[in-house]
């Protein structure tokens, strides 16, 4: 589904993604861990075309990304950061994103299910944090396209409403999409991810199943195995 | 006895019929199948004061010669066509009339001034409804005095200087009115020199060459009530004195080195009610002393007023100056010339005591037009607001533009 | 890019900012001409003022636009559209709002005061014209420099700075310039400076209309070229053009290379 081949990005003097390379199958669920500024984000966004690399190919449906657009139809993304034009509405966000993609979608199933409705004549710069991240989390998944990208879905979500979302992605793929995913929040990782990516200084260290990670680093458990992962500091590839 | 009597009142009833009929100016009719058929022919065979009526039709005719007191006139705007073969009319006797005949190709010539109508040395002449066309000299006034020139159209057809003449021109003359003519196509429309106590009135000068009016060595003249428009330039006058220029309208003299109204050396004029419109220069003044400006408009011209040379002791009051590019240049000292009173498009000031005159004096030079002066290319940031700061400032702390030189009284409201 | 525009067009006729600039044009337009009814007088007064205004509020509206749609933009570039749609978009829907606001703002009290009905008309549409080319020329120069710039406080900085130097500082340069160089000829010099700079441009094409009797008190036959016939007309009209169509292109190319 994704393949991407020896990736770079600098910026400025700081080399975030040093000969990347990494490759994604039809359906699951990947996680994209590391510590901060470990080139997550960076490579999602490489994906998505809004990060232009300095060397190397990236392919979605075996056609190479750069300077195509077409190929964002089959993916759907959402940001890490909650934000969006102030003076819309939440209802008029929804649909000019629906207007923009042309795509068939079911937001109302979502919209109750994270109980929206009372937000919907409300200007997205009124709404909490929380409420964004719902907002957030509806653009996404109401369109139907085989890829999804989530940057750091968890945050600021209530327990109830990290549930729904938990029970969302899996939903998603059962139907057979492929999910891409980066979090901190290791026990969301476990309970969702069928294969872990372990980043750091732009570099895979890790990629395989959860049993995996456990067997190769010897802990029982996620958290433990990627500090090892850490401290090992050598590219390890299951 | 009685009826001797008779017979001589018979006979001196006769006598008197027959000598009346001799002095009676008679009429001769002059016409293609008339027993005199070419203008020439008639005034040979005229007596003084007879009167030739010209009936319709053309008559290839040139260098005719007047020498006796007669009434010409054309009855349908008969033609007469010199065919360019020299001068056409030239007057010789004092007391001519040439009424509604059409003049037309005049030789042009490099070595002689050929005029369609040239009067020598007489007086007491009138020339009206007069048609001139394809002329060289329209008419031409030589030494001669107390006549009218009225209601008459000057058409030529001049392209250079070199190669056309003046439509009206005075060369020694007084006491002659022109007024009502139209003059087109000239070297200059009307040419005065040395031609003093006249009064030129009404007349429409455009498209001329030249000058639309040109004063040089004349004096005691007055010029009211006419239209300079889209000449070389509207009028010039030169070297000369007393001159009333009264009421009359300068527009569109557009080019460089192109005025309205240009004055060269003179002295005593009164320049009064006369409106300069869109000219490059609205009045050009060369060495030009004691000379009143009153009421007149300058509107939308490039330079109002542009002074060369030292000039002393005008005064210039009641004037409009609307929405000129530039009110005021010169390049030397303005001394006691003197502005006051006038209204200015561009005055910023207030009027607090609304007594209708503004607090504070108005500054008709500023910054920029001194720097066009020196720079011409600079006019190319005409309205810049760089310029437009520069001006400012050097209104609050004048620097460069002489701080005496201001309207102490300017107007709130125009001049009616 | 049509969906891009409508909605950047739409959010920016809703906002506050837009009614203020529509409100001042309709406030100055009717003020003037109710102290004076001679619509011409009222172009000549409105052209002197847009020259200087436009571009200030282009640069101004163009890079706030900017800088405050970034979230927008963001959500954008995850969509299935072409970059140079996205930011071509928000571009036109930019300098057509204001665009707007100027012409119907200007527009609206000259009709009332009988534009249709007056030999004015040309001339206004001429100040309208020149207002449009101005927009769209310093709202593209804002939308450069803000994407070049993350730092806003720079960016604002920079646009500033760029409107200061094109109305003020250029002239002041210029003036130096023809004060060093006097004894050269220097007409070319001087009409090709003005090529460099799209406020002179539009002040040209005002000239020709209303000081064409001054500019031809200038005896330099270049000058009298360019002034006397309709040479100047178009090349400045030209001008304007490639002033519009080269920031655009910086634009895109800019937006191609650029990472969010």
């Amino acid at each position: 589904m994704i393949q991407v081949r020896q990736l770079e990005k600098k910026f400025g003097r700081n080399s975030v993604l040093k000969k990347l390379d990494l490759s994604v199958g039809e359906g699951g669920i990947y996680a994209i861990l590391g510590p901060n500024g470990s080139g997550k984000t960076s490579l999602i966004k490489c994906i998505l075309g809004m990060t232009i690399p300095d060397r190397g190919e990236i392919k979605v449906n075996g056609l190479p990304v750069s300077q195509s657009w077409k190929y964002r139809k089959s993916i759907n993304y959402m940001p890490q950061i909650a934000q969006f034009p102030g003076n819309l509405k939440l209802r008029e966000l929804i649909r000019m994103i629906k207007d923009l993609r042309e795509a068939p979608s079911d937001e109302d199933e979502l919209i109750h299910l994270f109980g929206l409705e009372p937000f919907m004549g409300q200007k997205m710069a009124h709404l909490s944090g929380g409420t964004r991240q719902k907002a957030n989390i509806i653009l996404a998944f109401m369109f139907d396209s085989p890829i999804l990208i989530l940057d750091e879905p968890t945050t600021g979500l209530d327990p109830a409403s990290l549930i729904k979302l938990k029970k969302l992605i899996r939903r998603e793929k059962e139907r057979g999409k492929t999910i891409l995913l980066t979090s901190h929040i290791m026990s969301f990782v476990e309970d969702v991810a069928d294969e872990i990516i372990y980043l750091l200084e732009g570099v895979i260290y890790f990629h395989g199943t959860i049993a995996q990670l456990k067997s190769h680093t010897g802990q029982d458990d996620v958290e433990h195995a990627i500090a090892t992962i850490a401290e090992i500091k050598t590219p390890t590839y299951a | 006895m009685k009826t001797h009597y008779l017979q001589w009142s018979v006979l001196s009833l006769l006598l008197v019929i027959a000598s009346w009929n001799t002095a009676r100016p008679g009429n001769i009719n002059v016409c293609s199948d008339c027993s005199i058929t070419s203008v020439q022919q008639a005034i040979q065979q005229a007596r003084p004061y007879d009167t030739i009526l010209v009936h319709h039709g053309i008559y290839p005719e040139f260098n005719i010669v007047i020498d006796k007191p007669l009434y010409i006139r054309g009855m349908g705007q008969p033609v007469i066509d010199g065919e360019n073969r020299g001068e056409i009319i030239q007057i010789l006797s004092d007391s001519v009339t040439l009424d509604g005949i059409t003049i037309r190709n005049v030789e042009t010539s490099y070595t002689k001034d050929h005029a369609a109508i040239r009067i020598i040395q007489s007086r007491d002449f009138l020339l009206q409804n007069l048609l001139v066309e394809d002329f060289f000299f329209g008419i031409y006034l030589q030494k001669s005095n107390n006549g009218t020139i009225r209601n008459n159209q000057l058409r030529g057809n001049g392209i250079n200087e070199f190669g056309s003449g003046n439509g009206i021109h005075l060369w020694y003359a007084q006491h002659v009115l022109i007024e009502n003519n139209e003059i087109q196509g000239a070297r200059d429309g009307i040419y005065f020199e040395f031609a003093d106590s006249s009064i030129i009135r009404n007349n429409y000068s455009h498209h001329n060459i030249r000058y639309g009016l040109h004063f040089m060595f004349s004096n005691h003249d007055v010029y009211e009530h006419n239209t300079f428009e889209q000449n070389g330039a509207g009028v010039a006058v030169m070297f000369s004195k007393n001159i009333d220029m009264i009421s009359n309208t300068f527009t569109q003299n557009w080019g460089p080195s192109s005025y309205g109204l240009l004055l060269k050396e003179i002295y005593d004029a009164n320049i009064q009610g006369n409106k300069f419109i869109k000219n490059t220069i609205g009045i050009q003044v060369e060495g030009s002393n004691r000379i009143n400006y009153t009421e007149n408009d300058f509107a939308e011209n490039g330079w109002a007023l542009k002074i060369r040379g030292a000039i002393y002791s005008n005064t210039f009051t009641q004037n409009n100056f609307l929405h000129n590019s530039f009110d005021l240049s010169y390049n030397s000292k303005l001394h006691d010339n003197v502005f006051v009173s006038n209204y200015w498009s561009k005055y910023t000031g207030y009027d607090l005591d609304r007594d209708g005159i503004g607090d504070v004096p108005y500054r008709p030079v500023n910054l920029f037009s001194y720097i066009v002066n020196r720079i011409p290319e600079s006019i190319i940031l005409l309205r810049s607001l760089f310029m437009d700061l520069v001006d400012f400032s050097e209104k609050v702390s004048p620097a460069f533009t002489p701080d005496h030189l201001v309207d102490p009284s300017p107007l709130m409201k125009k001049v009616p | 890019m049509l969906k891009i525009l409508k909605y950047s067009f739409y959010d920016l006729m809703r906002s506050r900012w837009s009614y203020v600039y529509f409100i001042f044009y309709l406030l100055l337009g009717f003020g003037l001409l109710f102290l004076n009814h001679d619509l011409s007088k009222g172009v000549i007064t409105m052209m002197n003022i847009i020259v200087v205004l436009v571009p200030l509020i282009g640069t101004i509206f163009g890079i706030m636009y900017y800088y405050n749609s970034k979230e927008f933009t963001e959500l954008l570039l995850a969509q299935p559209i072409r970059r140079s749609r996205i930011f071509l978009g928000q571009y036109l829907g930019v300098a057509g709002s204001l665009t707007m606001c100027l012409t119907l703002g200007l527009g609206i009290p000259f009709v009332i005061y009988g534009l249709f009905r007056s030999d004015a008309i040309w001339q206004f549409g001429l100040l309208i014209l020149i207002g449009a080319f101005l927009t769209f020329i310093f709202t593209a120069l804002a939308f450069n420099i803000a994407i070049n710039n993350e730092n806003r406080i720079k960016g604002f900085g920079y646009a500033i700075l760029l409107w200061l130097f094109m109305a003020v500082l250029f002239d002041g340069i210029f003036l130096i310039a023809l004060i060093t160089f006097e004894q050269y000829p220097l007409d070319n010099f001087s009409l090709l400076a003005t090529l460099f700079n799209p406020i002179d441009l539009s002040r040209i094409l005002i000239l020709l209309k209303l000081d064409i009797s001054a500019l031809l008190g200038y005896t330099g036959a270049v000058f009298k070229q360019f002034f006397g016939t309709h040479i100047g007309f178009l090349t400045s009209m030209s001008t304007l053009v490639l002033w519009t169509i080269v920031p655009i292109l910086l634009l895109i190319r800019a937006a191609k290379r650029k990472d969010f």
